[in-house]
């Protein structure tokens, strides 16, 4: 019964840390430069892994953050270069990502840190990863590092949330006011690092791309409030965690995967019956208009 | 090193998993030249992640590991993705970027899924599935090498011999159309021909770095040239050159995939266009800056020596 909860707990606050910030990459229309960012982070870890040594959670958070500051900074070099923006995307992440699979993959060795714990991490061994503090037993880490992530996301988020709104809806508009838009645009994308990495060890790269944008993006269909389609998304991380987790239970197979496809499935009922923006409803309105004007 | 090395070259098998991903590299780097100039470069991403629970579903139907099966299998997953996307684009206000990160980690997850599911129930012939995640060109079996170099073959060739429309499609549908050419059909066939590229690819570069194949070979060669017929060939060549050389230190070297090394390559081969291309690299552009400079601090200089003469001999007429 513990276990349940702690897997469930660990992904809800993944959902929830990716939830708030994928909210705003969708609106940007930046989705893919939070995948890029959840590929490129990996150098970043292994590199604070070799220099540490251990799994030393600081080091690889700062190593991840640089990581994802460096790559976003790369993609726009290349833009301003005159570079489509999606081919910059493609040549940064996958340029980031090959070394980080090539320094983990040759010092194998000595790191202890396996490639598909990368890509998929490892959630259901994150009961028996416990922080111990003076010989106390405070619960999972990762839970502690994940519950951490969320509080400087929501007082970041909190504090500045006029700002993002602005800038997240008409950065012109924002430059026009005197908001520091490229600061803003840093800030998120460091947010986006820290919570890519803080998800890392528990759910994988994969699962992070996707509970940045699924959620945010089925959030999207069912509202046009800023606050509630932030709201929703976190609503929906969470009930494709706890779904996934028990349809992984049923089935046997990987937690993170499930908790996606759940996501995945949402996603396609927001589609299809959202009351606002969904499939059914346009067609009801469409015959509606065309009964009202035969 | 250099030995073995060289030892590689006179073992046939190798010469073989050299010649393949060489075609390998080849046909993607042309095919990745199509998909860059229609603004699709990240599609190649989304349907090699795609192809995962195609690869899967492929295994659990047959039992077996069959390159060909499993091919077919991503094929399909991967034009029912392509089609998600361009689904969820035309009829929500889900934007193109969104569509795409979505159905990527969907399928993907849906594959991670199929993937352990298979594994836990212990079917012994599984193993190797998790090749590709990063892709092991030197443990290929050579029938899968024979086929890989033939359906690159075949690639290349299609290329050129519809070069023309795909040309006209790619930089101009709305002419291409206008012309009577049938756009609907030649966009699919462009899409038909990606989808193969990234599957061919997946197995020596793996799931997560094949989409570099095809966007980083395209952009290097598009720094040196704006004409589209040297623009294919050099992207061929880059993709090629990366390709074996990525096969090669693979091999030599041990615990290291294929993939990662692979994309280094092209990625080296990228920072060298966009500094040395002639014109657009980023060398030139400072010659080409300095040098104007130079030239219009030349004639300001000439502009004020000439002012100050003529007040001079105005100020002369004056006295």
């Amino acid at each position: 019964m513990m276990f349940d909860f702690w897997i469930i707990l660990t992904g809800t606050l993944v959902a929830a840390t990716s939830g708030i910030l994928g909210c705003f990459l969708v609106l940007r229309k930046m989705s893919l430069v939070g995948d890029a960012i959840s590929h490129s982070v990996l150098p970043g870890i292994a590199i604070a892994f070799m220099v540490s040594g251990s799994r030393d959670s600081l080091l690889m958070m700062v190593g991840a953050a640089v990581l994802g500051l460096i790559t976003v900074f790369l993609i726009q070099l290349l833009q301003q270069g005159g570079l489509q923006s999606d081919a910059s995307i493609g040549i940064v992440f996958t340029a980031l990502f090959a070394i980080g699979v090539i320094l983990i993959s040759r010092n194998a060795a000595n790191i202890d840190l396996d490639l598909d714990c990368v890509l998929f991490g490892e959630i259901a061994y994150v009961q028996w990863d416990t922080l111990i503090i003076n010989g106390y037993d405070m619960g999972p880490a990762a839970v502690w590092f994940l519950g951490i992530t969320l509080l400087i996301v929501l007082a970041v988020i909190g504090l500045f949330y006029k700002q993002f709104k602005i800038c997240a809806f008409d950065p012109a508009l924002a430059a026009a006011l005197g908001i520091p838009v490229a600061l803003f645009h840093y800030l998120l994308m460091g947010l986006v690092s820290l919570s890519t990495v803080a998800s890392f060890e528990s759910v994988g790269a994969i699962l992070v791309v996707g509970m940045l944008i699924v959620p945010a993006a089925t959030a999207y269909l069912l509202t046009d409030r800023l606050s509630i389609m932030l709201l929703y998304s976190v609503l929906v991380g969470a009930l494709s965690s706890a779904g996934g987790y028990y349809f992984a239970k049923w089935l046997d197979a990987s937690i993170a995967g499930s908790m996606i496809t759940a996501a995945g499935l949402l996603f396609l009922l927001a589609f299809l019956f959202s009351p606002l923006h969904g499939l059914v409803a346009r067609f009801s309105k469409r015959r509606r208009m065309k009964s009202m004007t035969a | 090193m250099l030995e073995s090395m060289l030892g590689w070259f006179s073992d046939p098998n190798m010469r073989w998993i050299l010649m393949g991903s060489l075609l390998l590299g080849l046909g993607s780097g042309v095919i990745g030249s199509f998909t860059f100039l229609r603004k699709q470069s990240l599609l190649g991403d989304a349907l090699a992640h795609a192809a995962l629970p195609g690869i899967c579903i492929a295994f659990m139907l047959s039992g077996v590991k069959s390159v060909g099966l499993f091919m077919i299998g991503a094929i399909l997953s991967g034009m029912l993705a392509t089609f998600g996307i361009h689904f969820v684009t035309r009829y929500s206000r889900i934007k193109q970027d969104a569509a795409l990160g979505i159905v990527l980690t969907v399928f993907f997850g849906i594959g991670v899924v199929l993937m352990t599911k298979i594994q836990h129930s212990g079917n012994g012939n599984q193993s190797g599935l998790d090749k590709y995640m990063f892709g092991q060109a030197a443990s290929m079996m050579l029938a899968d090498v024979y086929l890989m170099g033939a359906v690159s073959l075949a690639l290349v060739l299609i290329c050129l011999l519809f070069f023309k429309e795909f040309k006209l499609v790619s930089f101009d549908p709305g002419f291409a159309r206008g012309m009577g050419l049938n756009v609907g059909l030649y966009e699919q066939l462009l899409l038909l021909l990606t989808v193969v590229a990234v599957v061919v690819g997946i197995q020596a570069v793996g799931v997560v770095l094949v989409a570099a194949l095809l966007i980083t070979p395209a952009v290097a060669a598009r720094y040196w040239t704006d004409a589209l017929g040297v623009m294919v060939v050099l992207a061929g060549l880059f993709g090629a050159l990366s390709g074996v050389t990525g096969t090669l230190i693979s091999s030599t070297l041990s615990n290291l995939p294929t993939g990662p090394v692979t994309v280094l390559a092209a990625t080296a081969l990228f920072v060298l266009s966009i500094m040395f291309a002639p014109r657009r690299g980023l060398l030139a552009k400072w010659i080409r800056h300095n040098r104007t400079r130079k030239a219009v601090r030349r004639g300001l200089e000439v502009q004020t020596a000439a002012a100050m003469i003529s007040q001079h001999t105005a100020e002369r007429g004056a006295e």
